[in-house]
């Protein structure tokens, strides 16, 4: 069993550009962010060292910072240009007991992270949700389909309503002939 | 209106205008079609259930559109569902009848504003007979929802669909 500190001390020795930092001072517990395109590798780590045996892909979820520079339009609606849009990763190790919870952050206009859907298979639904209502690319997914919204979604979407849920996303007026809005 | 307080005459034969009697024989066996959606949906299988027995008013389920006389549209209608139930509606034959049970079908819900998802009103699909508020409607109030249809279909001529 490995606390924070500890694990993030054994991946900055193996991976020390890959690795960005600690934050401890979080709620509930401490994330080490990692670089997007290096993460593939680092979970691969994270799995294999016999010390860390994180066996076990609990969530991963994509999360919208919009911490961009932010321009309110007239009707009241927001454009966020810039920032960055995050994934999350919650490890377990059954066998070890121990947890930690991984970040990576891409820019806004061009989010593309590694899979990790060759380390943990679950992942792959996972990854495919975020990419559907984030718009974040994963490189070397096998699949990387749309898994909740319709398949031809972005033929009746402008830019601003092909991912549902960024914070400045907007209706598209109709889909398939049907009015969208209330 | 009901077909035996027409004239009965020798000979067991019930005189009685054909309006009137196919209108008796559409409402007494509207032959849902076996379909649910969401919470709505646990609500109208326990109103087909003995404690409220929807058999009784001629209701039972079919397991094909061909078949059905009725859908009873029962939960949160999304926009990729809509687009099935679409095609569901057109595989029925005439007459055939719709009931919009609950908030979402009939106006989104409480997804009118943030389901990014959802049809805001199956009726922006197809067109809706009669409308069971509720979230989810009592059983009691689906089978209310079901004597409004059944007066619908008892007052209908052959010329007009319904008044």
């Amino acid at each position: 069993m490995m606390n924070a500190e500890e694990i993030f001390n054994l991946l900055t020795q193996n991976f020390n550009n890959a690795i960005v930092g600690l934050d401890k001072d979080t709620p509930v517990e401490p994330i080490i962010s990692v670089d997007p395109l290096q993460i593939h590798n680092v979970s691969k780590f994270l799995r294999e060292n016999e010390n860390l045996q994180f066996d076990s892909l609990m969530c991963l979820s994509g999360v919208d910072d919009a911490n961009g520079e932010k321009t309110k339009l007239e009707d009241g609606s927001e454009i966020i240009k810039g920032g960055t849009l995050s994934v999350y990763y919650n490890l377990h190790s059954v066998s070890l007991k121990h947890k930690i919870t991984l970040k990576v952050s891409a820019p806004r206009e061009d989010p593309k992270v590694e899979s990790v859907e060759n380390v943990w298979k679950c992942a792959n639904w996972h990854e495919r949700e975020a990419f559907d209502l984030l718009g974040i690319v994963f490189l070397n997914h096998p699949d990387l389909r749309r898994i909740l919204m319709p398949y031809d979604w972005d033929d009746f979407a402008e830019d601003i309503s092909k991912h549902p849920l960024r914070k400045d996303y907007q209706n598209p007026e109709f889909y398939q002939g049907m009015k969208v809005p209330y | 209106m009901g077909l035996l307080d027409k004239e009965f005459s020798e000979g067991n034969i019930v005189i009685a205008n054909v309006e009137d009697l196919l209108n008796w024989a559409r409402l007494s066996s509207v032959w849902q079609l076996g379909f649910g959606l969401a919470c709505c949906a646990i609500e109208m299988m326990a109103t087909s259930m003995s404690h409220y027995d929807f058999d009784r008013f001629g209701v039972i389920p079919r397991n094909t559109p061909r078949q059905a006389d009725a859908i009873i549209i029962s939960g949160t209608v999304t926009l990729k569902m809509a687009i099935r139930i679409k095609r569901l509606y057109e595989q029925m034959s005439e007459p055939k009848y719709i009931i919009s049970m609950g908030s979402c079908s009939n106006c989104g819900g409480p997804y009118w504003q943030h389901g990014y998802h959802v049809l805001k009103g199956i009726d922006r699909v197809i067109p809706v007979d009669v409308y069971v508020p509720g979230c989810p409607p009592r059983p009691e109030a689906l089978l209310e929802g079901l004597l409004k249809l059944q007066e619908k279909i008892r007052n209908e001529s052959l010329r007009v669909k319904s008044t």
